[in-house]
């Protein structure tokens, strides 16, 4: 351990305080000095023990560039005897890493910041790391999501890759679940591979309570206003969800019975659903529904307009991308085992009622649906089709046949 | 600017004159009308309106372009002389602020005007390729350039917004200064028409995306609402197909299989670590 009298600094906090560095957390000593934290890093950061010693401010600098020294005399004698050499060598060594120099003292400290990003890659997803950062969170050191309709949801930092030397940081806002490139260029020099792909979702997962979304402004966007085509449905069905609204709109849209009758005019809309929502669970699929991508669905989504009128999905060059910020309204929606078990049951109960038919003709409706459904799944209707021309040899072959290509219709009409 | 006929001394002199009368206060003082367009020339290199093109002579001086405006610019007139540079009244300097500003806010709405006419729309695309109004942060648009856009039309509603065509999504620019731009100087429909009037400009949309995993796996959360929204478009992939129209998707030659395809890369998870986009990315492995 460095004495308290060589730096006022310890090289963490120093790295840490340099521009461009303030998405890292302060990795606490004890975390490095354990080993098993650093199992495996020797072999992926060359000067490995020097770069240790240096993030541990366990030697004075002199005494570090004399270790160098013999590490280099060690590591390849015949070019220590030619001056040259050694420039040579460090000449490749700096094209193999960018961030090289021509001094021992860089590569060393090139290698420490490495080993430092790949140490606090897995600080941050341990219980200490993670409350620094969920510290730093809170303070909005992170940013804020550059999306409009996130309201400036706070952002974690993340990482594409957890290799180094692949892509920079980027930033993960939980509330559209998207990533972004931060917004000075200052960070683009930080690996995302220091922070991880591990750690954005984590965090969200350690800390269910916090509040992801942004601040919505508590009237909805004066819609109304501007746009008098996308009057009551809109801007009430959002209002069902949220608690906070403006006078005006809650004294409107408050009452239950008031919203029901836009039922009819948001069914027209194909991702709304009606307003009087079935009972919400407190939890889908582990997270409280108004934690889950509170950026997105109904309301949040942007929608293309020429003088007022809504651009057509047909045209050229219409809206496309809808999908990639919908939510359904109702959360239920999104618990696949309920509806799949339901599937099932209905399936079961088809099933049975084939069984009933008669074959022949259950296998004819069988085919013409799917080939009204489309090439979904190509190999299978042609398979089915030859069986069906060489058919009716034999009824339970029919009827089993009948059977599975209920199942692929099915099947492709989900996905689709 | 004019050039002074080779004499030097001139010409340093109306060099200074020029960056003299370049500062915003004292540009009302300057009324040598040889300076043609001055006003909007300054306006337009002023840093912060870099979003803003500059508006064609004869589209400001016809009446017709401006109707309207006179009730929702304060000094209409006054402003009007200023923007088209024949302004050239003594006044105080609160009042030649007060006119600043109007003939600002006129420029805006005649700009939201003027940039979905033809000329307007060519100069505006010319911006948006050489990439002025910036590129999308979103990392999936790898770069996307942007559009200005307002949420409104009506002023002092919201600030400018930044339109990606790729994802088609808005987002708030990065530069404080292009904050407090009004949005309804761009207005809710240039952007729209732009890709009407220049469909080769519109960028083929992607369906990768990026997907939440901890160590590797996805998380269901995340991974249940991506699974619904991936519904959301298949369903529409099959509206549009039924009508005979393409998709505009990038991977969309793949066409049938891809259903199969989707099926089979969540079989394939296990290798999947670091990829943590579907698709295309997974070629840095």
């Amino acid at each position: 351990m460095s004495s308290s009298s060589q730096a006022p600094e310890s090289w963490i906090s120093a790295f840490c305080s340099l521009v461009g560095h303030e998405y890292f957390a302060e990795v606490s000593e004890d975390f490095i000095e354990d080993d098993f934290n650093l199992t495996g890093l020797q072999s992926q950061v060359p000067m490995y023990k020097e770069a240790l010693e240096m993030i541990l401010d366990v030697e004075p600098e002199d005494a570090s560039d004399e270790e160098e020294e013999e590490e280099d005399e060690d590591e390849d004698e015949d070019e220590m005897l030619d001056p040259e050499g050694k420039s040579y060598r460090q000449a490749d060594a700096a094209e193999r890493r960018h961030l090289r120099m021509a001094s021992d003292l860089s590569v060393i400290e090139s290698s420490a910041e490495m080993l430092y990003g790949l140490i606090h890659q897995r600080f941050i997803t341990s219980r200490q790391g993670i409350q620094q950062m969920a510290e730093k969170y809170e303070l909005g050191h992170f940013g804020h999501c550059p999306r409009v309709h996130c309201y400036g949801a706070r952002v974690l930092p993340v990482g594409c890759s957890d290799i180094p030397g692949q892509e920079t940081v980027k930033l993960f806002c939980p509330s559209c679940l998207d990533v972004y490139t931060p917004p000075n260029s200052r960070f683009q020099t930080v690996d995302g591979a220091f922070f991880g792909t591990t750690f954005g979702c984590l965090f969200f997962m350690t800390f269910p309570e916090l509040d992801v979304g942004g601040d919505k402004p508590a009237p909805p966007p004066p819609a109304p206003l501007v746009d008098p085509l996308a009057t009551g449905p809109s801007s009430t069905t959002a209002a069902g969800t949220k608690t906070a609204r403006s006078s005006l709109s809650s004294s409107l849209t408050s009452p239950q019975p008031a919203t029901a009758p836009h039922n009819t005019s948001a069914s027209a809309t194909a991702n709304a659903n009606p307003v009087p929502l079935p009972p919400q669970p407190d939890n889908i699929n582990g997270v409280s529904p108004h934690n889950l991508a509170p950026g997105l669905g109904h309301g949040n989504i942007y929608e293309p307009r020429i003088y007022g009128f809504r651009v057509s999905e047909v045209a050229k060059t219409g809206p496309r991308m809808k999908w990639l910020r919908s939510k359904p309204g109702d959360a239920n929606e999104l618990d696949e085992s309920a509806i799949w078990a339901a599937a099932q049951a209905a399936k079961a109960g088809a099933a049975d009622a084939d069984a009933e038919m008669p074959d022949q003709g259950a296998g004819e409706v069988e085919d013409e649906e799917m080939e009204g459904v489309g090439e979904v799944v190509a190999k299978g209707g042609k398979g089915r089709r030859r069986e069906n021309g060489g058919g009716g040899d034999g009824g339970l072959n029919g009827n089993g046949n009948g059977v599975g290509v209920g199942t692929a219709v099915r099947a492709g009409s989900g996905g689709g | 600017m004019r050039e002074p006929n080779g004499h030097t001394a001139p010409s340093i002199e109306s060099l200074e004159a020029f960056t003299r009368t370049w500062t915003m206060e004292d540009f009302a003082s300057d009324t040598d009308s040889d300076y043609t367009s001055y006003w909007r020339d300054w306006f337009i290199a002023a840093r912060g309106n870099e979003y803003f093109c500059e508006i064609d002579e004869d589209y400001l001086t016809d009446r017709f372009n401006l109707t309207g405006l006179n009730t929702e610019v304060q000094y209409y007139q006054y402003a009007l002389d200023l923007v088209t540079d024949v302004f050239d009244m003594e006044v105080d300097d609160d009042m030649r602020e007060q006119i600043e500003k109007s003939a600002r806010h006129l420029y805006g709405l005649v700009h939201a005007r003027y940039v979905v006419t033809t000329r307007g729309l060519a100069k505006m695309m010319e911006k948006f390729k050489q990439g002025v109004f910036g590129k999308c942060p979103r990392v999936i648009c790898e770069s996307q350039h942007l559009l200005p856009m307002g949420q409104h039309d009506i002023p002092n509603v919201s600030n400018v917004k930044l339109y990606c065509a790729r994802c088609e999504d808005i987002y708030n620019p990065k530069s404080s200064r292009h904050n407090s731009i009004d949005g309804a100087y761009f207005g809710t429909s240039f952007h729209n028409i732009l890709f009407q009037v220049y469909p080769a400009l519109a960028p083929v949309k992607t369906q990768r995306r990026y997907e939440p995993r901890i160590y590797g796996f996805r998380v269901h959360a995340s991974a249940a609402l991506m699974r619904w929204q991936e519904e959301r478009r298949e369903e529409m992939k099959e509206r549009l197909k039924a009508r005979g129209l393409e998709t505009g998707f990038e991977d969309e030659d793949e066409g049938e299989e891809e259903l199969e395809s989707e099926e089979l890369e969540e079989g394939n998870g296990q290798d999947g670590i670091d990829d943590m986009f579907e698709g295309r990315m997974q070629a840095v492995q």
